[in-house]
């Protein structure tokens, strides 16, 4: 939940303790769901708890305040006598247990992803100092250091009456901030020249500390390019609050382009993964005039296995017992094309007519399909404009 | 002071304490002195968080008031309060004359006030550490000349603790009146059972790791740093302490709860003996979380996953207990004076406390909420709302018997409404600041955790005021002005210390009483 204002700080006006009332940033209440798959899960876990632990305890506050309403000697009422009950007592032991069971199972699963620290695609070695962070990118050979951005620090001071509400990003800024590409796993090597910090980035996952002697893994994969702020979360004497982390997630060109004007090799552009493919929208291939082959390849997939392969199974090889004919190498689907599209239309023997079920884009897509797939390599595509023809 | 044995002469009186009423009074009076002191310090936080910048204190120094505050609330405050509610009432409520070894409280006391005047002169010497509470290394090294005056202190106190502990121990298991049975004595004396036993496992542990701290920057021992030794090594440590010590601090509570609310809802305490268990299972548990606090290091998945399923498991026990006082109150006659008020919104509040314990039980999420506001609101709910509230209602409850006057009630009445709409100003909305992202133990802060820095920080000094009307009304009924108090002047209330005069003689159950199962707790 989001709140926007700034009545407090006028209240603090009011008590005479004078800052600017302006407005200052959100009221934010809520943990953020984050900007990674990973912090949208660990976002679920928190809400689903938060929920369970609500219910508890509005149920528990609702029957207190009944028996407070109610049970009260002012209404002359008499106390019982009761004062154990087994049965009650077994009940509201063992039923948390199932709640908490219900709970844990998820947590879990989400406790093991995170510590899949595996497979990165670009590795970043962390060292905290006090009161800096240092970045190192083994693979590129770029390394440089990350401190206090120099209008905070003025404001800190108040140096020529600089105040923190007159800087971008107060105590959230930094002079050379990490930058990462997005949709690629980052792995993080963490550890600490001197105390122990902690590097936390809210938005691209839970902190992790950087003990002197260990080095602790931690990954993320960012799904969106922005701007993440955090900052040291481990009590590490004077300028605890002054370390600020910044990670700039950019598209996969502007990452290569930063690395090699910090004067690194910047990996292949075939190394860095790309956005994961989004799912197809079959609607909108059936409704179209024309097919690309993949589109093709992808609508006529689909539209097999929902139909088709109930008879001609899966991967082509039919029932023969059952009487249904294979596709794999079978005189329809490698002869003429015509006939291939005139059998899909209209049917034969046991096989019904498709032609009122589907589009014309959804015939061609089958057919191609079947001439291309399930063993067979005909070569040619069926076309919307074929199908309409011969209906 | 009335019948009975008379006191010591002055100087030798209070030098030995030899009565416990004496000793759970010096307890009591160095508690509120401390409750003062670290309330103080929170206050300089609180100023210095009201705006973002830094304008009250430097960082350095507020981070040394940030160690000063936990170490002084939880020992000086907390702990020692607890132990003056148990040297004070517990001899009572069992039939005893007094504490097992009577002239051993002087000694075990006195520690305490030097170990807290030790601790409090750091600052002036060099600096006390800028860490913490939870004094972690390395940086704890970088503290100057002040370190071994600090290390003594708090080892100062853990002696006393152990020692403390073991005179209530021996007393609630040998000087038990005949028919006061272990199961059949008053909750409190059970939580103090459990709390003495938790009190002497881990106070050594925690003396032994402040001494390797001085042996690493003494003696070049290398435990914590350096090639061989580990920082988390430490961690493991302090925390083997520190986990139990939460217990430490909120079982008495759960006691005092327990012996208040059956007598103003004139009812017995639902399920005695699962609140027995449950108290026993908390105590065993409570050595087998401890790395719950260490989430983020970077410890094995294995060490994750079983901290995670031992700290969910440990809310069952402390549920029953709620369940337990909500079933207590059900179908009671029940009268809100000031001590039922305050031990109802104990059970409200620690609940709260609780349900955020157990969010952050939860390892990946707890990655989120670590080292944030989030765990400060939840720790302060549990200590505050919590233990504190619990002895308020205490105080509340039995000062008519050690005064012989009745507090006034107007004021209890005034001082609780402003007590806890303040507490919850101050406190809930820290959970929102931990959520939106601000760490813990910082000096100052981003603009955008301004709004409700101000409110908390505002909150704080009323809430600080609002305890003057308390002070007011404790300092009346110690001046003898108020209402005549009668023997028992609750009327649901059960225990040996309502057979008693008010105010209760100086020296009690010399020779032991004849219980009434009245008075028991569990008289079946």
């Amino acid at each position: 939940m989001r709140l926007r204002g700034s009545g407090w700080s006028r209240a603090g006006l009011a008590v005479g303790l004078a800052i600017s009332p302006a407005a200052y940033a959100d009221w934010q209440m809520n943990l953020s769901p984050g900007a990674t798959a990973m912090t949208h899960q660990v976002w679920n876990l928190h809400t689903a708890m938060l929920a369970i632990c609500a219910t508890i305890a509005i149920g528990v506050i609702a029957v207190m305040g009944w028996s407070i309403l109610r049970h009260r000697k002012s209404r002359g009422v008499e106390p019982a006598e009761f004062h154990e009950s087994i049965g009650v007592e077994i009940a509201w032991t063992v039923l948390p247990f199932i709640v908490l069971a219900a709970i844990a199972i998820p947590a879990a699963s989400t406790l093991v992803s995170l510590y899949d620290t595996d497979a990165a695609d670009v590795h970043i070695e962390i060292t905290g100092h006090q009161w800096l962070w240092e970045y190192r990118y083994p693979d590129a050979g770029v390394h440089f250091y990350s401190r206090l951005a120099a209008d905070s620090r003025r404001a800190e001071l108040g140096v020529d009456g600089t105040r923190p509400q007159d800087v971008a990003h107060y105590l959230r800024d930094v002079d050379n901030p990490l930058v990462v590409p997005v949709h690629a796993k980052i792995g993080l090597s963490i550890t600490s020249a001197d105390v122990i910090h902690s590097w936390w980035v809210p938005a691209l996952g839970g902190k992790k500390d950087a003990i002197p002697g260990r080095i602790n893994k931690k990954w993320f994969t960012a799904d969106e390019i922005g701007t993440y702020r955090g900052q040291c979360a481990e009590l590490c004497g004077r300028g605890h609050a002054f370390m600020p982390i910044v990670v700039k997630v950019v598209s996969k060109a502007d990452y290569r382009a930063w690395l090699k004007a910090q004067g690194g090799q910047a990996p292949a552009a075939a190394d860095l993964p790309d956005a994961p493919a989004a799912p197809a929208d079959f609607d909108a291939l059936a409704a179209s005039d024309a097919l690309s082959r993949d589109e093709a390849m992808t609508l006529g997939k689909h539209v097999y296995n929902g139909l088709c392969s109930a008879c001609h199974q899966r991967d082509g090889s039919g029932l023969a017992a059952a009487g249904y004919p294979a596709l794999t190498g079978s005189d329809v689907a490698t002869g003429p094309i015509a006939a291939h599209i005139n059998q899909v239309i209209y049917g034969k023997n046991a096989m019904p007519a498709f032609g009122r079920q589907l589009t014309d884009a959804e015939i061609a897509a089958v057919v191609t399909y079947e001439r291309n797939a399930l063993g067979n390599a005909v070569g040619d595509e069926a076309t919307p404009k074929q199908v309409e023809d011969l209906r | 002071m009335k019948a009975g044995a008379s006191p010591a002469r002055g100087g030798r009186r209070w030098l030995w304490l030899a009565n416990h009423k004496d000793a759970g009074t010096a307890y009591l009076v160095l508690a509120a002195i401390m409750f003062l002191v670290g309330s103080s310090l929170s206050l300089v936080i609180r100023s210095e968080l009201f705006a973002p910048g830094i304008q009250v204190v430097d960082p350095a120094v507020y981070n040394q008031i940030v160690t000063l505050h936990g170490l002084i609330m939880i020992f000086g405050g907390i702990m020692a309060a607890f132990v003056g509610f148990a040297n004070m009432m517990l001899p009572v409520m069992i039939g005893a004359h007094g504490l097992w070894a009577r002239r051993a409280s002087g000694p075990v006391f006195w520690m305490l006030p030097v170990a807290f005047a030790a601790l409090l002169v750091t600052p002036f010497i060099g600096g006390a550490p800028q860490t913490g509470w939870t004094m972690y290394p390395p940086l704890i090294m970088q503290t100057g000349p002040a370190l071994p005056v600090f290390i003594a202190a708090v080892c100062l106190t853990t002696i006393s603790g152990f020692f403390s502990s073991a005179n209530i121990l021996v007393t609630l298991l040998r000087k038990r009146a005949p028919g006061m049975a272990m199961l059949r004595m008053p909750l409190f004396a059970w939580t103090w059972v459990v709390t003495a036993f938790l009190i002497m496992a881990v106070m050594p542990v925690l003396a032994g790791t402040m001494l390797m701290l001085g042996a690493d920057r003494y003696l070049g021992t290398g435990f914590f740093g350096g090639p061989d030794g580990s920082a988390l090594l430490y961690q493991h440590l302090f925390w083997t302490f520190g986990h139990p010590e939460v217990y430490i601090m909120v079982l008495p509570a759960f006691g005092l709860v327990s012996t208040i609310i059956p007598s103003f809802a004139r009812k017995r305490l639902f399920g005695y003996t699962s609140m027995v268990y449950a108290t026993l299972s908390i105590g065993l548990l409570s050595f087998i979380v401890w790395s719950h606090h260490m989430f983020t290091t970077g410890q094995p998945l294995a060490a994750e996953m079983f901290f995670m399923f031992s700290t969910m498991i440990i809310s069952v026990p402390t549920g029953v207990k709620v369940f337990n006082w909500v079933a207590t109150m059900w179908r009671g006659a029940m009268t809100f004076e000031t001590p039922m008020l305050f031990a109802t919104a104990f059970v409200v509040m620690f609940m709260i406390g609780g349900f955020s314990g157990l969010m952050s039980s939860l390892a990946p999420v707890d990655f989120q909420y670590h080292d944030t506001y989030f765990v400060v609101a939840h720790f302060h709910y549990v200590l505050v709302p919590g233990s504190l509230f619990a002895m308020m209602a205490a105080l509340y409850y039995w000062m008519p018997k050690w005064t012989g006057v009745m507090y006034s009630e107007g004021l209890g009445q005034v001082h609780f409404w402003w007590s806890v709409i303040t507490i919850n100003v101050l406190f809930f909305p820290m959970h929102f600041l931990g959520l939106a992202g601000m760490p813990r133990r910082i000096a100052d802060y981003s603009t955008q955790f301004t709004d409700f820095n101000q409110m908390i920080s505002i909150a704080a000094g009323l809430f600080f005021a609002g305890q003057l009307i308390f002070v007011f009304n404790m300092g009346r009924s110690l001046a003898r002005r108020g209402a005549q108090a009668s023997a028992r002047p609750w009327e649901g209330a059960r225990g040996l210390e309502w057979t008693l005069a008010s105010p209760w003689p100086y020296d009690t159950f010399a020779t032991p009483p004849r219980i009434e199962a009245r008075e028991l707790a569990k008289p079946d």
